[in-house]
C-alpha cells in the first residue's frame, strides 16, 4: 500500500519529532520534517508530498512564499496549519485538509 | 435571527483511557466528526475525569489558547518555563502554547478522581512567547450573576489570553432569568452546562448539554432548576 507522505514544517525540532512519530504511527501515513522553509522548499520537489502541515515558528508570510513557490513549480499540494503541537488537533487536520483539496 | 446549534450531553465523543475518561464536544485525538470540528475559535471542549494519582505525563503543545478549569479534585502543574503549582477548584489555569512548551499535569490527590473542563482556543497571534498563569476565582461563588474569568485584556477580570474571547461562570437559584450582553458584534457563545437544568433562548439544557448561540446581541440565561454553567464567547470568523 502506497503511504500518503506528509510534510512537517516548523522550527521546534522537538516537537516537530513528535508529531511526525505521531504521524507514523497511522501505517497509512508518512511524516517528513522540514525545520525551516527553505528545506521545505528543497524537499518538495524532490518527494511527492500529499499534504504539508504548518508548524510552530512559520510566520505567515513563509505560508505565501511556500504556497507560490507550489503554484510555480505546479506541485497541487494542501497546505495546513497546525494548532496545539500534539495527537490533540492533529488527525482531524490532515482529514480535514485532505477532504478540502 | 438568532443561530443555534445544540450537543446534547450524550452525543460527545469519549475516550476512555482507564486512567483518564474524556468527554469530548468537538473532535479530538481519536473522535473525529466532521459535523462537530469547532465553535468559532473554541476548538477544543473536553470534560475530563482523572483517576487518582494519575496524569498526563510530560507532552508538547504550541500554537493553542488551553484554559483548565478544575472542577472536583486538585491538579499538580509543572512545565518547560520552570512553572510548579497545584490548581484546585475555584481556579483557572492558562497556557498560551506560542512556539512551544512541554508541560505535565497529574491528579495531586493519590486517591480521588480529579474532574476538570480542558478548553482551547485557537490564538488570535502565531509563534507568540509561551505564557502561563493561574489565578483564584474570588467571585466565582457569587450568585445570580455572570462572574467574568477570562477577557482578551491583561487589566480585566480573570485571565486573559491571545483572543477576543469572554468566559463567564453562572451559579444561578432556581427561576433566575439574566440576559447576557455580548461583547463583540460577529461573536457567538457556546453554553455548557456544568450542573441543573438551564433555558437559552427558549433551549432546555441539561447537565453537560452544550449550546452554541450567534448572529445575536444578546440572550437570556433562565435557570430552571439551580444551576451552574460556563459561557464561553468567541469570535465566529478568526
Amino acid at each position: 500500500m502506497e503511504k500518503l507522505e506528509i510534510l512537517i514544517v516548523g522550527t521546534n525540532k522537538p516537537i516537530m519529532e513528535t508529531i511526525a512519530r505521531l504521524i507514523d504511527r497511522d501505517e497509512k501515513w508518512l511524516a517528513t520534517i522540514a525545520i525551516s522553509l527553505l528545506d521545505a522548499k528543497a524537499i518538495c520537489l524532490q518527494r511527492g508530498f500529499g499534504l504539508i502541515l504548518i508548524g510552530a515558528g512559520i510566520e505567515n508570510d513563509e505560508v505565501e512564499q511556500l504556497r507560490n513557490y507550489l503554484t510555480e513549480n505546479a506541485l497541487k499540494i494542501p497546505i495546513v496549519k497546525h494548532y496545539g503541537g500534539g495527537s490533540g488537533l492533529l488527525f482531524a487536520e490532515i482529514y480535514q485538509g485532505l477532504e478540502a483539496f | 435571527m438568532a443561530q443555534t446549534v445544540l450537543h446534547k450531553a450524550n452525543t460527545r465523543g469519549v475516550a476512555d483511557h482507564g486512567w483518564l475518561k474524556s468527554y469530548q464536544s468537538f473532535s479530538f485525538a481519536g473522535y473525529y466528526n466532521p459535523e462537530r470540528v469547532n465553535f468559532g475559535a473554541l476548538r477544543v471542549l473536553n470534560d475530563d475525569i482523572v483517576t487518582g494519582g494519575m496524569g498526563f505525563g510530560e507532552h508538547p503543545h504550541d500554537n493553542m489558547e488551553i484554559i483548565s478549569i478544575p472542577l472536583e479534585g486538585n491538579l499538580q502543574h509543572k512545565d518547560s518555563m520552570g512553572n510548579t503549582a497545584t490548581i484546585k477548584a475555584g481556579e483557572i489555569q492558562v497556557m498560551s502554547a506560542g512556539t512551544g512548551i512541554y508541560h505535565s499535569e497529574y491528579n495531586a490527590d493519590a486517591e480521588n478522581p480529579a474532574k476538570f473542563l480542558q478548553i482551547w482556543l485557537f490564538p488570535n497571534k502565531r509563534n507568540v512567547t509561551p505564557r502561563y498563569d493561574q489565578i483564584l476565582l474570588n467571585d466565582a461563588d457569587k450568585r445570580n450573576e455572570f462572574v467574568q474569568i477570562l477577557s482578551p485584556n491583561a487589566d480585566d477580570a480573570g485571565v486573559w489570553i491571545y483572543q477576543d474571547a469572554w468566559f463567564n461562570l453562572g451559579k444561578f437559584n432556581a427561576d433566575v432569568t439574566k440576559t447576557y450582553n455580548l461583547n463583540k458584534k460577529g461573536d457567538g457563545v457556546y453554553v455548557f452546562v456544568l450542573k441543573g437544568q438551564v433555558e437559552v433562548n427558549g433551549q432546555l439544557l441539561d447537565t453537560r448539554d452544550g449550546f452554541g448561540i450567534w448572529d445575536t446581541d444578546n440572550f437570556d440565561v433562565k435557570a430552571i432548576t439551580d444551576a451552574e454553567f460556563l459561557l464561553m464567547e468567541v469570535p465566529m470568523e478568526f
